[in-house]
């Protein structure tokens, strides 16, 4: 059998006291588009970041293609792994943030080749390449040079998921990439997300943007209280959920 | 006051007040070149130390920059002979002016680090980038460029600082200026001639930091 693109199993995550995230089990496959949904406080943040490693969890496990993430078990100890392997293991996922989280002191492209350049060792000339073809894949081509003080919200970020992508990952992670957004700016960063959907990226994303999760998602995971409640295609559970929790989420999220 | 008179004694004290003047930039240039790399390490401490390395410059900064300049200066001159280590005055004098410039500058050093917001260091992380490289690339660069103005402060700091040696015997500036007045007893014109030395110093190292600063801004 083939490894399930990402597969977490039973996962715990715990900030102090509070548990979080409080058994978690979810796969998804190659090319599957994955929308995350639930109220505020569920944990749909806190999952992203353990797959990324932002955040360090003390039960259960992360795989990637069959690796694991971020921990080693040897005898019964279970380690952090050597902040190299880390690092290089982050690299199999990709991020987009809700706060953008661009280099300000970089112009857009710089902010693009850096991971090229620095994780990828790609020659500065095959890195700027690659990055002007991803910032003209997104709209921005004619802003590469722009540092992103001049760029409004939507632009930046458009160029933080080109910075993302152009990594390569196997895995797209999107944070509510469009909750800091002016309204009028939403269309242009969900319409990047889309066409990269259509081209068959693997992503997992938390949106609030309920009509959009209907539309490109293939499955939709339903977070409640730190565990996922509900979860199966849009088309199937929107209009008939199983769980009261979920219909209740449902009705009091807006549809436009 | 006689112009002319001061004109010639002027002429005559060149040597002593362009040794003065020598010594004043000497010692300030190595109080801030040992002090801001003694300050870097100060600052990275502050900010990512392990605990009790922390805890320990922390002490050693509070301490530093709670104490008056000119206690720094007779404590290494006259304190550190007690126990063995025998400086001279100028050694002594610059090593005060230059633990007083790191502790300023681990300071400066903590509050631009700490000033970049969170979400960069794990944009960083998320590419792939150890922290070595996102401390190379993201992190140091902004901190510099946000570092700069309150370094350029204390550059001028130690440059009016350093007039504190002559307390025990460097003859800088200062102390240069005083034994001219003690021969001449033009000490209005003398000292004033020496506050326009002092203000021309602080005065090119106040532009040279705002061209560095214009230099590197950030576009927006
Ligand atoms: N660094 C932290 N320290 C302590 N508690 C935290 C931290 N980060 C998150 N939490 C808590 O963990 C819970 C889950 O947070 P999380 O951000 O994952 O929720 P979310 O589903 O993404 O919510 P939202 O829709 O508001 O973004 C919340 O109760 C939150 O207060
Ligand atoms: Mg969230």
């Amino acid at each position: 059998m083939p490894d399930h693109l990402l597969e977490i199993e039973d996962l715990h995550k715990s900030f102090g006291e509070t548990e979080v995230l409080k058994g978690v089990d979810f796969t998804m496959d190659k090319g599957d588009v994955v929308s995350v949904i639930g109220s505020s406080g569920s944990g749909k943040t806190t999952l992203l970041r353990c797959i990324n490693m932002l955040e360090e969890f003390e039960g259960g496990t992360i795989r990637i293609e069959g690796e694991v993430i971020g921990y080693t078990t040897a005898g019964g100890h279970r380690r952090r792994k050597p902040e190299k392997e880390i690092a290089r293991q982050r690299a199999l996922t990709g991020m987009a943030f809700q706060q953008f989280n661009l280099f300000p002191h970089m112009s857009a492209i710089d902010n693009v080749t850096l991971g090229l350049i620095k994780v990828k060792k790609l020659p500065k000339e095959e890195a700027r390449a690659v990055a002007m073809r991803w910032l003209d894949r997104v709209g921005l081509g004619e802003r590469a040079g722009h540092y992103p003080g001049q760029l409004s919200g939507g632009q930046q970020q458009r160029v933080a998921i080109a910075r993302a992508i152009a990594m390569n990952p196997h895995l797209m992670l999107f944070d509510e990439v469009t909750s800091a957004l002016d309204p009028e700016l939403v269309n242009e960063v969900l319409q990047v997300i889309r066409s990269l959907a259509e081209d068959g990226m693997s992503m997992l994303l938390v949106t609030h943007e309920m009509r959009f999760a209907h539309e490109v998602s293939d499955i939709v995971v339903f977070m409640n209280d730190g565990v996922i409640a509900e979860m199966g295609n849009p088309r199937e559970i929107f209009p008939n959920p199983s769980t009261r929790r979920l219909a209740e989420f449902l009705k009091t999220s807006s549809f436009n | 006051m006689d112009p002319i008179r001061f004109g010639e004694m002027l002429w005559l004290a060149r040597m002593p007040i362009l040794k003065g003047l020598g010594m004043t930039v000497s010692i300030s240039a190595l109080a801030i070149i040992l002090g801001t790399l003694l300050g870097i390490f100060v600052g990275l401490s502050l900010t990512y130390g392990a605990r009790p390395l922390r805890w320990l410059v922390r002490g050693y900064t509070d301490f530093i920059r709670g104490t008056p300049v000119l206690v720094l200066v007779l404590a290494s001159y006259y304190v550190l002979s007690t126990v063995g280590l025998d400086l001279t005055a100028f050694q002594a004098g610059v090593l005060a002016l230059t633990v007083f410039c790191s502790s300023h500058v681990g300071e400066i050093l903590r509050g631009a680090l700490q000033s970049i917001p969170k979400g960069q260091i794990e944009a960083a992380k998320a590419i792939g980038l150890t922290f070595r490289e996102t401390f190379a690339y993201i992190l140091g660069p902004q901190a510099l460029r946000q570092a700069l103005p309150a370094w350029v402060n204390t550059a001028a700091e130690m440059v009016k600082a350093s007039t504190l040696l002559s307390i025990i015997g460097v003859s800088e500036l200062l102390l240069r200026t005083q034994e001219l007045i003690s021969r001449t007893f033009m000490s209005l014109e003398f000292y004033f001639f020496a506050g326009l030395l002092y203000f021309t110093i602080n005065y090119a190292i106040e532009h040279l930091g705002r061209y560095v600063e214009r230099k590197t801004a950030v576009p927006s």
